[in-house]
């Protein structure tokens, strides 16, 4: 049937509120006997690429995704790691860009790539039908392997990156995310957004962009992830072949700890518009902090639930002044950011603005009630089995489980440390991490 | 029957018994409700989706917006439960829930562990007949709606490229309207008004219940009985449709927002795919048609606009079977470094003509027809859009049973009803465009940052 993210893109429905949130999680008593968590198979390629692997023989299909810690956060100059990733599927191995395209899609698969600032990524879906799957993966390996980076397919994408970056400047949302992030992390690569800036794009060569590969596009560096009707001898087969290009390479260093913040900062930019953006934020955890679950389960009930959360509540249902408020977590590499944000019409910046802080100082000093962190256990807990129901959704929890080496039982421990969390762990943790004199504010408006 | 490219056979033939939904049962309860249920075993968790036929496209001068903020209030109490309770019981039991308006219907939907079911259904039979429709909430609510419509449309350039594009395209028919409402009408809507709407509309007789997951159908229908089976039918006279004029020609906009790049939207008239007329094979070849433009990376806009001439930076084209009423066939987007909207309309143009003029290839259709098949199997990793699938069709007036078809009716068009229906349609005196003409964004780029200053907003 028809597509309907094409199909739609013109006239977006009008969804209440953005769908995408994040459910991780919840209780045992909701998960019906026949329930089973997806058992993950993990092993290395001989070159020593990670591999993990979800077996899902109920459909015809395979999603295979390859990461590597090749994000803005390793580029030499911004814009390199995205236009590094986005140029490998631009001819490789023995054909260019249009051979690859066409044979990809003769045989309806689909391959998408992406780049932030730990990873950067391909997805690729196919059939597993002949000649859909040798097809898939042969082009996979040369893309992986053997990309050409030619200089007209340099020339294109950079300025087709230079349109986009154009056209971020008509956006207040990612002008005001994007000054966040610059005030927040400084002089820390976490600073750079990935789609980079103007003058750095425009001066990218094909050095640039070589050494980025050179450098981080080597098997020790990458993590498979594999979930499809394929049997574990199949899947080791694959995730070798599809290898078989990259050098060993090494691990790359880890990135430098980022700074704490130890001042409140207020960025105006001035925009034409009639609704104010605020964004405010601060450093906060990496991926594998003790403090991550209490902070997790703390933030869903602040501002990560959608229309449930006090935000929500207070900002939205109890007086109307956005339609979308919420709070977010981002541990990264890296300590990533803790982020809150909101949209309201001019006139209603600085009442909207005050209530924010007012929410976040009186969370992080009380924490939670007793009502509030039952209500977000059964939430997180009960959503989770529909969060890891289909291969797509498996394939990113691989990934983000190889990358960030959390165990392999992650999935299957998941439920027991929600359920673990105490008001008392959230409050602390927020006291620790959380600092409402330490924030960074940014409003996208018209400066009066 | 139609004729299957040999290829495409095999690869049918083998997965025929994947492709084919065998596994829906329908029921139509006594007062008119219609249960689809879809079984998937693959999980044990379950979507459920409410689907009423409404939507902006309902509506008419004054009130437009008003489907669109009825499903707001839909989350505002019933008599029953008060104003977030519907939300809270969602969440409390693991689910997920959200609503979404369109122009030819509001849904909404739950998703949850498959024991579940029965709470979101006993909701959503309580909110079909029972709204409170309190005034404070409204009062709050309509503001939410405006910001909603600020952030979407009035803030954002190529949103309100699009806005003008489709109210300068239609004289009368109501596709003319924004969903969200023009600003006018929000401003002057009322909890009457709504409650008028929310009379006339939700109703079991105009809804339909869609329900995708590990379930067994006759419990479903035994709770949908025992929720829905008692609400009362309405009368339901549908607005009278008002026939689009026909276009007398070429119609051209230009679009002043505060913007960095400029943008083009350019739409031609074309049929939809209508209930009484199954039969025709003109929807089908003008959906062809715009997968050999726009159906991926070696499709003809990638491959000779952002490739070849490099006169692109991005374009789509985009047309839409399934719709109540007819809609267009519409292709948008901006010019490459260097180029002008100017330059990409006459290298769009170029590719009209060559469609009329040549037939496509053999190879091109084939690469379309493995497309469709791969999705259809790839649509069935998600319960959420296999559930949308049998709504929107059911819901702007066709049968679910259309999308087993859609496959081999999609695949059995030919080079030469792509040819005629871009000859009979893709012509100027259909053609409406709208161009975004940047205007100067200030001092945007510059920040002022005030260190240091603790307490200024407090």
């Amino acid at each position: 049937m028809c597509d309907y993210a094409k199909a739609s893109h013109l006239y977006d429905l009008s969804l209440r509120k953005l769908i995408g949130l994040i459910l991780l999680a919840v209780n045992l008593w909701i998960i019906p006997s026949a329930w089973a968590i997806p058992k993950i198979q993990s092993w290395n390629t001989p070159n020593g690429t990670k591999v993990l692997f979800v077996s899902a023989p109920e459909l015809p299909m395979l999603d295979v995704r390859v990461v590597f810690n090749a994000g803005s956060a390793r580029e030499a100059k911004p814009g390199v790691a995205l236009l590094t990733n986005s140029l490998l599927t631009q001819g490789a191995g023995q054909w260019d860009v249009e051979q690859i395209a066409e044979r990809l899609e003769a045989v309806g698969v689909t391959l998408s790539t992406g780049s932030l600032r730990d990873m950067s990524w391909l997805s690729l879906r196919t059939l597993i039908m002949q000649p859909a799957l040798n097809t898939a993966l042969e082009t996979l390996t040369a893309i992986l392997g053997k990309p050409l980076f030619t200089a007209k397919d340099l020339k294109r994408l950079r300025n087709t990156m230079l349109v986009a970056l154009n056209q971020e400047e008509q956006k207040p949302g990612t002008m005001g995310t994007r000054a966040l992030y610059k005030a927040i992390y400084g002089n820390h690569p976490y600073a750079n957004y990935p789609t980079g800036t103007k003058e750095a794009v425009a001066s990218i060569n094909r050095n640039d962009i070589q050494a980025h590969y050179n450098k981080y596009y080597v098997a020790k560096n990458a993590i498979i992830a594999l979930v499809g009707a394929i049997d574990r001898k199949q899947a080791e087969q694959i995730a070798t072949q599809i290898t078989s290009g990259l050098t060993t390479g090494a691990t790359p260093p880890k990135l430098p700890k980022v700074p704490k913040l130890d001042r409140n900062q207020l960025e105006l930019l001035d925009f034409p518009i009639t609704q104010s953006h605020i964004y405010i934020g601060q450093p906060c955890i990496t991926r594998n902090d003790p403090d991550y679950f209490p902070l997790y389960v703390g933030n869903h009930i602040l501002g990560g639930s959608g229309l449930v959360s006090l935000l929500s509540k207070e900002i939205r249902e109890r007086r109307g002044l956005s339609y979308s408020v919420s709070s977010a977590l981002r541990p990264m590499q890296q300590q990533g950011p803790f982020i809150m944000g909101l949209q309201t019409k001019n006139s209603q910046a600085k009442q909207a603005l005050g209530l924010l802080m007012q929410i976040l100082q009186r969370f992080v000093q009380t924490g939670p009630s007793a009502v509030e962190l039952d209500a977000a256990k059964r939430n997180i807990t009960g959503s989770f089995p529909l969060g890891i129901a289909s291969n797509s959704a498996i394939a990113e929890y691989l990934s983000m489980i190889g990358f960030y080496n959390y165990p392999l039982d992650y999935l299957d421990t998941f439920i027991a440390k929600i359920n673990a969390v105490t008001a008392e762990q959230i409050k602390a943790a927020f006291q620790r991490h959380i600092h409402p004199k330490h924030l960074v504010t940014v409003i996208v408006g018209p400066v009066q | 029957m139609p004729k299957i490219f040999i290829i495409a056979t095999i690869l049918l033939s083998l997965l025929s018994p994947i492709l084919a939904d065998s596994k829906v049962h329908e029921q139509i309860l006594a007062n008119g409700l219609k249960v689809i249920v879809k079984e998937d075993h693959r999980a044990p968790i379950v979507i459920s989706q409410v689907w009423y036929k409404v939507g902006s496209s309902y509506e008419h001068d004054g009130v437009t917006g008003i489907s669109h903020a009825l499903e707001h209030m839909m989350f505002k109490g019933t008599q029953k439960y008060g104003p977030g309770k519907f939300s809270e019981i969602i969440a409390a039991n693991g689910g997920s829930e959200n609503a979404f308006t369109g122009r030819d219907y509001t849904a909404y939907f739950q998703k949850l562990a498959k024991d579940r079911l029965e709470i979101a259904l006993e909701l959503e039979a309580d909110r079909m007949r029972n709204l409170a429709l309190l005034p404070a909430e409204y009062a709050k609510e309509i503001k939410v709606v405006t910001e909603e419509r600020r952030l979407r449309t009035d803030d954002n350039p190529t949103a309100l490229t699009v806005e003008h594009f489709y109210a300068a395209a239609y004289m009368i028919a109501p596709y003319r309207n924004p969903i969200i409402g023009w600003m006018s009408d929000l401003k002057t809507m009322s909890v009457d008004k709504l409650q008028t709407w929310y009379q006339k509309w939700y109703a079991p007789n105009n809804a339909t219940l869609v329900v995708v997951g590990d379930v067994e159908p006759t419990q479903v229908f035994a709770l949908a009985n025992k929720y829905f089976g008692h609400l009362q039918a309405e009368k339901i006279s549908h607005p009278i449709i008002r026939t689009e004029p026909k276009q007398l020609g070429l119609k051209r906009i230009a679009v002043k927002a505060p913007a960095k790049e400029s943008y083009l939207v350019m739409g031609y008239k074309t049929p939809t795919l209508e209930p009484t007329k199954l039969e025709d094979w003109e929807p089908y070849a003008l959906d062809m048609l715009s997968y050999i433009l726009d159906g991926g990376s070696s499709a003809r806009f990638s491959k000779q606009l952002i490739r070849g001439s490099q006169i692109a930076s991005n374009i789509d084209a985009d047309y839409s079977i399934f719709n109540r009423l007819p809609e267009m066939l519409t292709i948008d987007g901006t010019p490459a470094k260097g180029h002008t909207v100017a330059e990409l309309e006459q290298a769009i143009r170029k590719q009209i003509t060559r469609l009329q003029k040549e037939p496509v290839s053999p190879k091109e259709l084939q690469r379309v027809r493995q497309q469709i098949i791969a999705k259809k199997i790839f649509l069935k990793d998600s319960i959420f859009y296999q559930a949308m699938e049998i709504g929107i069709l059911e819901t702007v007036g066709l049968k679910w049973q259309l999308s087993d078809e859609y496959v081999s009716r999609i695949s059995a068009v030919t080079a030469e009803q792509v040819q005629l229906v871009a000859q009979k349609y893709l012509v100027d005196d259909n053609l409406t465009i709208a161009v975004l003409e940047p205007q100067p964004l200030d001092s945007a780029t510059h920040p002022v940052a005030y260190k240091g200053a603790s307490n200024i907003v407090r």
